[in-house]
């Protein structure tokens, strides 16, 4: 089956053995079979390599490329939904304050306004307190002026009639009474 | 230090095809062992990786780095496979000669494939081809043929000069570097280790080759890899 190398040693001359196998291609001749069988061999390896083990080792390379650019993504998308609730959030934040201080001042301006308002109202309330007292007052005093003047009157004609009743006498009343026409007709 | 290789001739349509046994098994045993390094490594698939999916990850970025270096990733992209494949068969096939090899009735049986120059070259020949196959692929043929005379018409022998001398230095450096490294364990294994003080003395520089043999097997992959996208982004790009 097997049989020596081309360039087989000389019989008992070792040192040009040494030599030999040294020498590029010494080992064996021009094995057409090692070339053709290397070749074979290797696409084979290669097929069977690409079947069994690089494409699907590519594939979940592929995959996690894949995952990874998804998860950036959507790491993005959040990140900018984040910022827009923050934006949001913020501005609802600055549109509240806004409102409470407009609240506080629409408070103050109302409360302001009642103050003023109670004041007045109580200002004219007393003003016109004030006036109906005086009012009152003076209806009081002119009634009382009135009943006083009565009762003057009245004393002042009991008096007289006392005193006349004492003093006068017919004649003298007679002689009155023409004196007072007279003047009267003088007077007009 | 010389040995034997187990070789077979076989008929085929009439065409005689010499196989050296000991490459038809070590390349196969390569390419089983990187199968199921990538196999093993892919059975549990998660997009949050764990043990070994961290590994062959990190395998296909180091050589996805590589591509990108070279050109962009919509062009290099469909390279990514072979430069993967590329750089683990020939990773995995310089360790394998390194811990120890294996001689049976003066028949070498175990060593790296890559120590092998016909394998090393087939590797670089299939890698020159595919970067002319790519070129007129992607180009057109005449883009391509136009390309042998860039910048200057004249450059043409140079042109085709170079086609020859990047394929064999590809291949040649490859089986250079990992023969040259078995070549040294040998001696060092085989003719320095003889008798107790033998043995002693060859404890230390033993270790420290295959030390550096696992450096150098690593670093001639990753270069053949880095010359096979080099190759390829210079026949497939269009600005020179």
């Amino acid at each position: 089956m097997f049989f020596p190398a081309g360039n087989e040693p000389v019989e008992g001359s070792e040192k040009i053995v040494t030599t030999n196998s040294f020498v590029l291609g010494s080992g064996a001749g021009f094995n057409t079979g090692d070339v053709f069988f290397q070749l074979i061999m290797f696409i084979i390896l290669l097929a069977l390599l690409k079947k069994f083990a690089w494409g699907p080792l590519m594939g979940i390379m592929q995959q996690r490329a894949d995952f990874i650019e998804s998860e950036i993504k959507e790491a993005e998308k959040s990140r900018t939904e984040a910022n827009q609730l923050l934006e949001q959030a913020r501005n609802d934040v600055k549109a509240a304050r806004a409102e409470a201080q407009n609240t506080i001042e629409n408070a103050k301006k109302l409360a302001e306004e009642q103050k003023s308002d109670i004041l007045a109202a109580t200002r004219a309330e007393s003003a016109r307190l004030k006036e109906t007292a005086k009012l009152e007052i003076a209806q009081e005093r002119d009634k009382a002026m009135d009943a006083l003047r009565e009762q003057v009157a009245s004393l002042s004609v009991m008096i007289a009639s006392k005193v006349i009743e004492k003093e006068l006498s017919a004649a003298d009343q007679e002689k009155m009474i023409n004196d007072y026409i007279k003047e009267a007709g003088e007077g007009r | 230090m010389h040995h034997k290789s187990p070789l077979v001739d076989l008929d085929l349509f009439g065409l005689t095809l010499t196989f050296n046994l000991a490459n038809v098994l070590m390349i196969t045993i390569a390419s089983v062992i990187v199968f199921l390094i990538a196999f093993v490594s892919t059975r549990t698939l998660a997009i949050k990786p764990t043990g070994m999916q961290n590994f062959i990850e990190w395998v296909m970025d180091f050589v996805k780095g590589i591509i990108k270096s070279n050109m962009d990733w919509k062009t290099g992209g469909q390279f990514h496979i072979l430069g993967i494949t590329l750089l683990m068969y020939i990773f995995v096939s310089n360790m394998l000669g390194l811990p120890f090899s294996v001689v049976y009735n003066d028949y070498l049986w175990w060593k790296s494939p890559t120590a092998d120059p016909l394998v090393a070259m087939t590797l670089a020949v299939m890698v020159v081809g595919l970067t002319h196959f790519y070129a007129v692929r992607m180009k057109g043929f005449s883009e391509y043929g136009k390309d042998f005379f860039r910048p200057m018409s004249f450059m043409l022998p140079l042109k085709l000069i170079e086609e020859f001398a990047n394929t064999l230095t590809l291949g040649l450096r490859l089986y250079g570097n990992i023969f040259a490294g078995e070549v040294l364990l040998t001696l060092l294994s085989g003719s320095l280790a003889v008798g107790v003080g033998g043995h002693l003395a060859a404890i230390l520089p033993t270790l420290a080759w295959q030390g550096f043999s696992l450096f150098v097997g690593a670093i001639q992959a990753f270069i053949f890899t880095m010359l096979t996208m080099v190759y390829i982004s210079h026949k497939v790009s269009h600005d020179h």
